[in-house]
């Protein structure tokens, strides 16, 4: 239906496209030099006229035709059937009468649900020819309104210009709303959260117990949201990951920059990106296929437990994941480094090695510095690895033998399968969200300008 | 001053570069160059073999997926258990596993419980498929290939063992042990263990031994004489038989509890086997009785089953049963969601790009623009999701894991990539070109759209392409958005119905615990893999094909 409403706009602003253009070329008498704009800048706004507005009443409608029919099923229930219903209980009893709605009847329900599944069959149908109607109005009173103001000295391509500004303005402002978006879905959530939890105990309590039963009058029963484990537990993992990356990804960008010929660089850099390019759920089943066990057996065999998720092994695994960022974010660093210094420190007779660790490395350890930064806060944010690799119960632990679990892990675990967003349990993933959004945030935010201002010092 | 008195100036030797210290000096320095250089070498080896062993890890245990083991069955389709006028609703389950029954006459009644175990549990529908397809056969014998079940399939192709090491190498040793300080003996062909025991009377009441606690009795003796050993290991040193001897020892006996005594025991079997023969084999548990053995190998030998080429891994939609499960629900799942986000990403990315590049004026609402893009680039992608969740699914009210949603949401995480990737492309054109168009009359926007956009469109599409391949890997955002869902149909494949991605199959298919699965999931890694291969050396082809250097 809403397929087929979208190919008649389309269609009906094709029409007015070359309705417009055609009229435009009538108007001119044969002389095109006469009209103020080409004739397909008249088409474009006829089109622009018809398509635009009827495009957005339909995204509109859909998106609020629900939530509306909704409330008006609400209103319509008998009374003495819905008063004193707790709310899951109504939630039961509407997505009862929706899935009659639908064709599906479970058991046999009460009259009262069959007429309001009827009821809500009429409005929908009534909500979607409304839809069509309006819509279809729209666009051709738009259509023939637009061809009326067609002439000769009509300014359509300035018309047809400002449409355009305005569709790049909001598409760039896109970027915004959706950062937007992000914050505010993290915190209206997050402080959901904070009401049910204090936010003393999620900051600073030493355990973290999400799994509490979801049944009425138990949610007291159990339930810890102390989040320190969690938060120390993704440190740890971004830790080791880091220390694997960071050697191996820096010597790297040395011997790529300084040592390497060209036919070598030109082979081995892209093999690097495809370390890079490779997805996260590959590494994650990488780490349980190989790495977690690889390890486990190399600690059996020099009498060390070594846990099958492991710290170790999920930060190693993503230590792998981040050589390449490393190394490439190294060596835009030091190739930036003015060939002046090169120079003289080679004049002065020192070797290679020398003028790389005295001279080249410090003056390029703001932008490497920020590099590993960035890293750092891709490590965090991680989540496939992790959620393959890491364990699920949060112990407090230092030992990398032993399974801890992270942020990320967390938000997984809360929200897969549940969508109800009025316990603590889902409720507390966006409160881990909002953390993990702060934390990468300012990670970015200071690696972009310890970056930035190191470039402005040689420029 | 003249070139001779030059000549004849001794010359000054402040340092001797050629003494022996110097010298060590130098190659000290060199050597410090070299470390260096190796540590960097070294890296880069590291690197590059670490990405060796993931491809070659997930190649060898992906490939036996690519194929598939079938036998051959001649059904009967009894007209009694599938009715010809209602065909959907015949008992397909009988007719499939009468005909497979029928190629074992030899077979007892009570031995079918393990045979029908050979032929995969999806074998009934694959009959019905055909015989809906087909009902004219309904009342013939049709010759029909079904698929093996996950054990067999494995053994035929030789990834699982028929039989397994019943001992850890822990305890292997700890045999060789036993063996070497004489403490095994054999006696009636049943080795046995002799070792003092305190038969301790916390565990053992000596007015009712009977009653005792052997087993930590006999576990304390042996860790007396393997104090670092683990437990585990120890533990399955005896079987019942020998807590039964103890037993009816000290009850003979029960002055001997509270007392160190020797007692000759019998071992467990894989103890007692390894004593023997020097190796300890159990049938691999996947597989019931040994029996099955024979009549596999009778198929073999009849040559009733075959190996094809796995086309249903491309054609078939998930399933509970390896052999079954085919990855077709989550290509087009994942096709969706591409197709999705390139529609919204293409034309968002490209509009904002021009608008920043070309048009925008330099205040705060763009530099806020132009920071934010850069910062989104750098978000997880788990709080995407988190956003999806929110906002698309509670806010909007869009069907739950539909590739719509799932399009939106990774379109929100490639546009920051378009945009990057435009915005670099925008700036390549020179300038000379705007102005000469600009010079000829055009306008502004009339510039951009007839000149600098073809010109910086290779550009664009490459930026645009890359994208869409990390959007194709991305698993975190899609899983919060409920796209793991199990789709065992390909009926419902559409916009708005739930569905599952390539990268989200993955995930679900690693998580089972079915051996079948692990080579599936790395066959579907490699198909992945491959799509993002395609795709990135598409870009590459476009980029030098198309790229023009001014």
């Amino acid at each position: 239906m809403v397929g087929y409403l979208f190919i008649a706009v389309i269609a009906i602003a094709l029409a007015g496209f070359f309705v417009g253009s055609a009229k435009a070329g009538r108007a001119s008498g044969g002389r095109l030099a006469d009209l103020h704009s080409l004739p397909g800048f008249h088409g474009g706004f006829i089109a622009a006229w018809v398509g635009i507005p009827s495009l957005i009443i339909i995204l509109a409608w859909l998106l609020f035709q629900g939530t509306f029919i909704d409330a008006l099923l609400m209103n319509s229930l008998p009374e003495e059937k819905v008063s004193g219903l707790k709310k899951a209980e109504l939630d039961l009893l509407i997505s009862q009468i929706k899935s009659a709605a639908g064709g599906t009847v479970f058991g046999e329900p009460e009259p009262f649900v069959l007429a309001a599944a009827e009821q809500y069959n009429t409005w929908y149908a009534i909500s979607r020819w409304a839809m069509v109607a309006v819509v279809l109005a729209i666009s051709i009173a738009a259509l023939l309104y637009t061809r009326s103001k067609i002439s000769r000295r009509f300014r359509a391509r300035h018309r047809v210009e400002r449409v355009l500004d305005g569709v790049m303005i909001f598409c760039s402002i896109a970027a915004i709303l959706t950062t937007f978006g992000i914050v505010m879905s993290l915190f209206v959530e997050a402080m959901r959260f904070f009401d049910r939890v204090s936010p003393l105990e999620f900051f600073f309590g030493l355990n973290w117990e999400p799994q509490i039963p979801i049944r009425d009058g138990q949610v007291t029963a159990g339930g810890a949201f102390g989040a320190i484990p969690v938060f120390v537990g993704t440190l740890q993992i971004a830790f080791l990951a880091m220390l694997v990356a960071t050697p191996l990804g820096l010597f790297s960008a040395i011997y790529l920059t300084e040592y390497a010929s060209n036919g070598f660089r030109k082979v081995i850099k892209p093999v690097l990106e495809v370390l890079a390019g490779i997805p996260t759920v590959v590494y994650g089943f990488f780490a349980v296929l190989v790495v977690a066990p690889a390890m486990r057996e190399f600690g059996a065999n020099i009498g060390i437990e070594i846990a099958p998720n492991s710290a170790i092994a999920a930060g190693a695994v993503m230590g792998i994941m981040l050589i390449p960022f490393v190394s490439s974010l190294s060596d835009d660093a030091i190739t930036a480094v003015p060939d002046a210094m090169r120079d003289g420190s080679y004049g002065l007779g020192a070797t290679k090695g020398e003028t790389i660790v005295r001279v080249l490395l410090p003056a390029a350890l703001p932008g490497i510095m920020g590099g590993i930064l960035l890293a750092t806060s891709r490590a965090i944010g991680e989540t496939m690895i992790v959620v393959m690799a890491a364990g699920i119960i949060a112990t407090l632990t230092l030992n990398p033998l032993e399974p801890v679990t992270t942020v990320t892990v967390q938000i997984v675990t809360l929200l897969i399968g549940d969508s109800e967003f009025d316990n603590p349990k889902t409720l507390a993933a966006f409160a881990l969200g909002l953390v993990l959004f702060v934390v990468t945030l300012c990670l970015n935010v200071i690696a972009q300008r310890i970056v930035q201002k190191y470039r402005e010092a040689y420029e | 001053m003249s070139d001779a008195s030059i000549a004849h100036r001794p010359p000054v030797r402040s340092h001797d570069w050629g003494s022996d210290t110097a010298r060590a000096r130098v190659k000290r320095r060199y050597m410090y160059d070299r470390i260096l250089q190796g540590l960097g070498l070294g890296s880069i080896g590291i690197a590059v073999v670490l990405l060796g062993i993931l491809l070659s890890s997930l190649i060898s245990t992906g490939y036996p997926a690519f194929m598939t083991t079938k036998v051959t069955l001649e059904v009967f389709v009894d007209p009694k258990s599938v009715k010809p006028e209602n065909p959907g609703k015949g008992r397909y389950r009988k007719i499939t596993h009468d005909a497979f029954y029928k190629l074992f006459p030899d077979a007892k009644r009570s031995d079918r419980r393990h045979l029908k175990k050979i032929i995969s549990a999806g074998a009934p529908f694959n009959v019905r498929r055909h015989v809906l397809a087909n009902p004219e056969v309904i009342g013939k014998t049709i010759k029909l290939t079904v698929p093996l079940s996950d054990p067999y399939d494995q053994l035929y192709k030789g990834v699982i063992p028929r039989e397994i090491e019943a001992l850890s190498p822990g305890q292997k040793e700890l045999g060789a042990v036993l063996k070497e300080r004489g403490l095994l003996s054999v006696k009636n062909g049943q080795t046995l263990l002799t070792l003092p025991v305190l038969v301790d009377d916390n565990n053992v009441d000596a007015d009712e031994p009977e009653d005792g606690e052997y087993g930590p009795v006999l576990l304390a003796a042996m860790r007396k004489l393997f104090p670092r050993a683990s437990p585990t290991i120890l533990r399955e040193v005896f079987a019942s038989p020998s807590f039964k001897k103890i037993k009816a020892e000290v009850v003979a006996d029960p002055s001997l509890v509270g007392r160190t005594t020797e007692f000759t025991l019998p071992v467990s079997t894989p103890f007692d086997s390894l004593h023997r023969t020097g190796e300890a084999k159990v049938l691999n548990p996947r597989f019931g009785t040994a029996k099955v053995f024979t009549w596999f190998d009778s198929l073999k030998e009849r040559e009733l089953i075959s190996s094809h080429f796995s086309f249903e891994l491309f054609t078939n939609a998930d399933s509970r049963f390896p052999e079954q499960a085919g990855l077709l629900g989550a290509i087009a799942g994942s096709f969706f969601s591409l197709l999705v986000c390139f529609f919204l990403s293409f034309v968002a990315g490209i509009a904002a790009a021009i608008y920043l590049e070309e048009f925008a004026p330099k205040n705060k609402l763009t530099d806020l623009i132009e920071v934010n893009i850069n910062n989104l680039a750098a978000v997880p992608s788990v709080v995407f999701g988190l956003l999806g969740l929110a906002v698309f699914l509670g806010l909007f009210g869009l069907p739950r894991s539909s590739p719509l949603v799932g399009g939106m949401v990774l379109s929100l995480m490639t546009l920051p990539t378009i945009i990057i990737a435009t915005r670099a492309a925008l700036k390549a054109v020179p300038p000379s070109i705007r102005e000469a168009a600009l010079g000829v009359g055009a306008s502004k926007h009339q510039v951009i759209t007839h000149h600098v956009l073809p010109l910086a469109m290779p550009g664009i599409l490459t930026g645009t392409i890359i994208g869409l391949a990390q959007a194709l890997g991305e698993t975190a955002p899609l899983l919060l958005i409920g796209m793991n869902a199990f789709i065992p149909s390909i009926d419902n494949i559409g916009l708005l119905e739930a569905a599952t991605a390539l990268p989200t199959q993955i995930f679900s298919w690693a998580d089972s615990p079915e051996r079948g699965f692990v080579s599936r999931t790395s066959a579907a890694i490699l198909i992945l893999l491959g799509f993002l291969f395609i795709m990135n050396a598409t870009a590459i082809y476009l980029r030098q094909k198309f790229e023009r250097r001014w």
